[in-house]
């Protein structure tokens, strides 16, 4: 971080008064300098880079991430060796720089249905590129508009009258030297977004435009010179770059709301709003019950996924070790789990948008999961044992024997317990999976198609897949609590873990009451509780976001300050608008003096 | 037009300019709402075409050339502020334009002023001979009047006021038109006299010269720099050192200091909530229910000519619009539409009443008025804004960029749930009007009409027995008066407990304000399922309207039930069993209200222009227009201003020797 911080290559004035131009151009700057600087220090660990990146860019996403993040990624993971000799390094050396070409307009994570061809031609040995609609174009991809000058493009593949399904190509699109696009490519930016200014989201249009066969990703799929198509051995490696940046995001997720409520906790701090007692006076509006009951719950679910970012990650990399060695047996659960959790924590965090595109819109990936939950329950149901995080369903056959059991089970929820409420969160999930499996069968006896009937229980299956996700999160952060060794920091996470898990209650109190799980009684309590809660984290609210150790610069927030000196500091900021430069703004003279004249 | 939009239209079961007609309150209305629209967009100076690549200056400067063409299209076309086309200026315009707080300035003169100010200021104004600002909010200090620290200090030796800004959490922070436009600005003040302070007051103070614009003596002016949305408006900060005005700058209809420093109040200063409970009803019409119908409108359109996946093998891609899952994101939110277009409807009935009893000095209705406005206004804008985010997220990538129209509603909207009163601050007010008027009917004392519910608490179960009784207005309303009830009782009897076990009052009320938020929101709910359910029922002799009307009125009705269980569960009022029939009969509406979906949203009559979206167009041909538009972006028309200096030497390596 210091290595950053003190380096003066990497200040820049206040993002907040560019214009996306400029915006653009400031990332450019510093991610050229970024990747000089990256190799000056020999800096390689890619946990390294990813903490000297978000440095450099303060959290921000950049040009270059879809080159570094996937391009290269994909390079090593897709490509034959005589590819990687012809590629790695010059895109290593940054003179090729690339993006990744999926999404299309009119397409997103349906991958089957993407538009664009890739036609073989064994006479000159060619792949013919093209856009055949408006829908087709290449839509999103970042880089791409301005920066890129290679792109590893997703198209359908035809070789001897024959769809192949989707493929991924090496398509150059811009001239090395004067990065003017090449005939045959449209490319440009596709205009101002919600946030990330700093980045060239890009458009793509190819019309007939060749490509050397070599071109063609091969390590698995193939096509020989005569046109010849040999298939790889199994397609779901294809999700395996999808899986990896999904488990990215939930970190990313934590990572933004952490930062959102060091900022926010920090300021209510200082700010002092009305009276709580006449006469004395305005308190710090963190002492009203409302606003705790606002940020609290808040800190406390970034503390949970920053537990559960982490799993992941270690996750993958275990499993990542088994495909490696061609063992696919765990993709399925750890595909169904990085999809619910993206989308849960994503949900919740409201963060990871730009991602959101990559990875899709998240309704489709609580579905993924769900269809994972469901066919856990079926083997359950005819007998089967399953594994992993959902070996609650196990369970499930055992309880119907028993009706009384589920009432009886609710008196011994403890709500002062944590790995009681992990208890109650699985029940929680087991019911609504069940519940949402059953429905399922009901359509399926009802209706014909099984589609139909999945789609009308789709409502139910995103639930059921947010309780899964619900309760692994609780699961994981209970879990976390015991490795704590430090007393005074566990017990301050011991408060944290509970307020999740119990706001999490309130705010599906149904789900509990429903399913018996919670009486009328003990819902009142975990009220009373959660208020008591939010009294007794106050005292270490700031402490507990001064622990996410952001430094100022990466806040970049005027309200958020680490010395909270937050008012003199709005106003030194605000001299710098542009709307300031000049005393009188130009618009006097052109509007305001001309209408004072005429009226 | 869109051959997968065409269809949607084909299949209507109701009139869709009937129903027009009758939201605009008459085809008369809908006649002039339309000559209105129609003027305003068929002149270039009011474009807004290329609104979404400008900069924050380039914003500025056109919102101020609107405003001052509006003027002159005013005269032009004959209308005039009080005139029945005004209200649907703003609509046309969607709110870009300057001066806005002009109008706030003019407004508090002529509630706050004598008549003699009036005569004086309202002239120079309206000839916008004097462009205005009202500035209240402190860079420290909100809504919470008295906690205000700029001083006025009266001197009797020369009869001025003399203004300072103490301490920098005092300066003035937020007022629009205030950091480039405005020459003057009413400034809220602690008065002294003699070293006594009498509390805040209005005070007119000129901040810029009328002749070349520069700032007056002793003020410190500018602008507050970006903001998450309002790039168009110049919102200001203000400082004042040793600023004199004459004493009859102090606005003094209700208080007024003497030339010998003598202080005299006159008339009731409940008064003064009045002009604030009007801009917050005003709000929920213009800057929240025009915003979420646009988005619906967006959103919708734009989910059936999208097309994702396969519902079954073999079919082409199905429109989104066919999913469970899109529909309860996007069809909840087009019933809220609905529900608080007739809510507005019902404030404004409210509001009239109200100030006809002013009018004969009878200023009983006031608490009522102002708590309903209150908590309404936060209830509203809360779930608008909610509901225009989900809108944004169903439209996946597509709906974050700008160009889809979406982001720029949602960051307006989110805006109304801050200013003219903070939601949290607003609920609570309605909550110490609810528990007021539950100890007085306890009590057995008279209470306004709104809550006479309170009076009625019957304990009891939900009847239903069957999916199908949900869909009876009077099975749900009556869900909902027992759940406000319940939590309006619950919430006050452990107030008291609190209280009898010794607690302070003030200490006591913290304690209970999350439950407090809670039943104001219970209580603002079920008054919006009524009045649905009401409008409804007045519809008679419009069957085909009446019916989709009552789809949607049930369908608000259950997906509150649906999404708030746990209260209606908690004290058993409904079962287990009964919960699982609102959610077979809330899901069973979805499938039905789906295929009047687009009608419903071409009834809100929005033109392409208005929704400046491209993905909500009215002939669907959204990817064609995303196209063209992205072309239109400047990044795209200069070569790129990085490549040159970073990429090249990048890409040549030539940076570096490593």
């Amino acid at each position: 971080e210091a290595l950053v911080l003190n380096d003066p290559d990497f200040q820049h004035e206040d993002l907040n008064f560019l214009s996306r131009s400029q915006r653009y151009e400031q990332a450019i700057r510093k991610s050229a300098l970024m990747v000089m600087k990256l190799r000056e220090y020999g800096i390689a660990d890619p946990e390294e880079i990813y903490w000297f990146k978000s440095f450099v860019h303060r959290g921000r996403p950049e040009p270059l991430d879809l080159h570094l993040g996937m391009f290269l990624p994909t390079l090593l993971t897709q490509a034959t060796p005589e590819q990687q000799d012809r590629f790695f390094m010059p895109a290593w050396n940054l003179e090729i720089i690339g993006t990744y070409a999926q999404t299309e307009m009119g397409h997103g994570t349906h991958l089957r249905g993407l538009e664009t061809t890739a036609t073989y031609d064994p006479a000159t040995q060619e792949f013919i590129l093209n856009s055949p609609t408006v829908t087709s174009i290449k839509w999103w991809p970042g880089g791409l508009g301005k920066t890129s000058n290679h792109a590893i493009v997703l198209a359908q593949l035809y070789t001897q009258g024959q769809c192949k399904g989707l493929h991924a190509f090496i398509v150059p699109i811009r001239q090395l030297g004067t990065h003017e696009p090449l005939p045959g490519i449209t490319v440009g930016d596709i205009g101002p977004k919600f946030g990330y200014d700093e980045m060239d989201n890009g458009y793509l249009k190819m019309d007939n435009f060749r490509i050397p066969r070599e071109n063609m990703l091969m390590k698995y799929a193939q096509v020989e010179p005569d046109g010849t198509y040999v298939k790889p051995l199994s397609d779901k490696l294809t999700y395996g770059t999808m899986v990896f940046i999904r488990s990215l995001i939930v970190g990313d997720s934590a990572h933004s709301l952490s930062r959102a409520c060091t900022i926010a906790i920090r300021y209510s701090a200082v700010r002092h709003q009305s009276e709580l007692k006449p006469g004395e006076p305005e308190p710090q509006i963190l002492d009203y019950q409302t606003q705790q009951y606002k940020l609290f719950p808040l800190l406390a679910t970034a503390y949970a996924f920053h537990f559960v970012g982490a799993y992941i990650k270690d996750t993958y990399r275990r499993i990542s070790g088994d495909i490696d060695e061609g063992d696919l047996s765990e993709l399925p659960e750890l595909h169904a789990l990085t999809a619910g959790l993206k989308a849960f924590t994503s949900w919740t965090a409201n963060a990871g948008i730009e991602e959101c595109r990559m990875a899709c819109e998240n309704t489709v990936m609580m579905l993924q999961t769900a269809r994972f939950l469901v066919k856990s329950y079926t083997q359950v149901s005819s007998g089967q044992q399953v594994t992993g995080m959902v070996s609650y369903l196990n369970d499930l056959p055992r309880q119907r024997i028993q009706p009384q059991q589920v009432a009886a089970r609710s008196v011994t929820v403890r709500i002062n317990d944590p790995l009681s409420l992990v208890e109650a969160y699985k029940a929680r999930a087991a019911r609504l999976v069940e519940a949402a499996a059953k429905n399922l069968q009901t359509e399926l006896n009802h209706r014909k198609s099984k589609e139909d009937a999945w789609n009308r229980t789709s409502v139910d299956l995103v639930r059921a897949s947010e309780a899964h996700c619900h309760y692994v999160i609780v699961k994981l952060f209970a879990a976390k609590l015991s490795e704590i060794s430090n007393a005074a920091v566990r017990a301050v996470l011991t408060e944290l873990c509970l307020l999740y898990a119990l706001y999490g209650i309130i705010k599906n109190t149904g789900d509990f009451l429903q399913a018996g799980i919670l009486t009328d009684a003990q819902i009142t309590q975990v009220y009373q509780r959660v208020k008591e809660l939010l009294a007794v984290i106050r005292p270490n609210a700031v402490a507990l976001v001064d622990s996410f150790d952001f430094h100022d610069v990466h806040l970049g927030s005027v309200l958020g300050r680490y010395d909270g000196n937050v008012y003199e500091n709005m106003f030194e900021w605000a001299k710098k608008s542009p709307l300031n430069q000049k005393e009188v703004h130009e618009s006097f003279h052109k509007h305001l003096k001309p209408m004072q004249a005429k009226l | 037009v869109n051959p997968d939009l065409a269809s949607e239209r084909q299949t209507a079961s109701f009139s869709v300019e009937k129903l027009t007609a009758w939201l605009d309150g008459g085809a008369e209305h809908t006649r002039i709402r339309r000559a209105v629209v129609e003027a305003i967009e068929s002149d270039p100076v009011f474009s807004r075409e290329n609104q979404y690549f400008q900069s924050q200056n380039e914003r500025y400067e056109a919102a101020v050339r609107k405003a001052v063409h509006l003027q002159i299209k005013m005269r032009e076309m004959g209308w005039t502020e009080n005139g029945p086309e005004s209200k649907y200026i703003y609509r046309a315009l969607s709110g870009d334009f300057a001066f806005l707080l002009h109008r706030v300035f003019m407004r508090s003169i002529v509630v706050l002023g004598s008549d003699k100010q009036i005569a004086k200021w309202i002239p120079l104004a309206t000839q916008y001979r004097v462009i205005g600002s009202y500035a209240q909010t402190e860079l420290g200090h909100g809504t919470y009047l008295q906690g205000l620290e700029t001083t006025a200090v009266f001197d009797i030796t020369t009869q001025e006021f003399i203004l300072n800004t103490p301490t920098i959490s005092a300066m003035k922070w937020w007022p629009g038109d205030m950091g480039r436009s405005a020459t003057h600005t009413v400034v809220f003040a602690q008065l002294y006299i003699h070293g006594k302070c009498y509390g805040v007051h209005p005070f007119i103070v000129q901040i810029r010269s009328l002749q070349d614009h520069s700032l007056c003596p002793g003020i410190t002016a500018g602008d507050i720099g970006p903001k998450m949305s309002f790039e168009h408006t110049d919102n200001g900060y203000l400082m004042l050192q040793k600023v004199h005005v004459p004493r009859e700058n102090m606005l003094n209809k209700f208080c007024e200091v003497q030339p010998d420093g003598t202080y005299v109040t006159r008339g009731t200063e409940k008064i003064n909530y009045f002009p604030m409970t009007t801009v917050r009803i005003s709000i929920i019409s213009d800057e929240v229910i025009i915003p979420l119908m646009k988005a619906c409108t967006i959103a919708i359109r734009y989910s059936v000519v999208r097309r994702q996946s396969k519902l079954n093998p073999g079919e082409q891609e199905a429109k989104i619009l066919d999913y469970q899952t899109q529909q309860e994101k996007l069809l909840p939110q087009l019933a809220a539409a609905y529900a608080f277009h007739f809510i507005n409807n019902y404030l404004q009935e409210q509001l009239d009443r109200g100030y006809k009893e002013v009018q004969r000095k009878n200023f009983d209705t006031l608490p009522e008025l102002h708590a309903c406005s209150s908590g309404f206004k936060a209830m509203v804008t809360q779930y608008c804004t909610s509901a225009v985010e989900v809108c944004l997220r169903a439209c996946g990538g597509h709906g974050y960029s700008l160009l889809s129209g979406l982001p720029s509603l949602y960051t307006k909207i989110l805006a109304s749930c801050i200013y003219e009163g903070e939601n949290t601050i607003l609920l609570l007010q309605t909550a110490r009007f609810l528990i007021k008027c539950f100890m007085a009917a306890s009590a057995g004392q008279p209470i306004p009409p709104s809550v006479t519910y309170l009076a009625a608490v019957k304990p009891g179960k939900c009847p239903a027995k069957s999916k199908l009784d949900f869909l009876n207005p009077d099975i749900y309303i009556e869900a909902y008066q027992h759940t406000a009830v319940r939590l309006i009782s619950s919430t006050a009897a452990k107030l008291q407990d609190i209280i009898q076990s010794g607690v302070k009052k003030y200490d006591a009320w913290n304690q209970c304000t999350v439950q407090l938020v809670q039943a104001a929101k219970a209580h603002c709910h079920y008054i919006s399922v009524e009045n649905f359910a009401e409008t409804v029922e007045k519809l008679e002799t419009k069957p085909a309207i009446q019916k989709i009307m009552k789809h949607l009125c049930d369908l608000f009705a259950l997906h509150g039930i649906f999404s708030n269980a746990g209260l209606f569960l908690h004290d058993g009022y409904l079962s287990g069993a009964q919960m699982d029939m609102v959610t077979a009969s809330y899901l069973d509406l979805l499938a039905v209200i789906r295929k009047d979906a687009v009608p419903l949203v071409d009834a809100f009559d929005f033109t392409d222009k208005s929704l400046n979206s491209a993905l909500g167009s009215y002939d669907g041909q959204a990817y064609q227009r995303l196209y063209e538009w992205a072309q239109k972006s400047p990044t795209n028309k200069q070569i790129s201003p990085a490549y040159e200096k970073y990429l090249k030497p990048l890409l040549h390596n030539t940076l570096s020797k490593l």
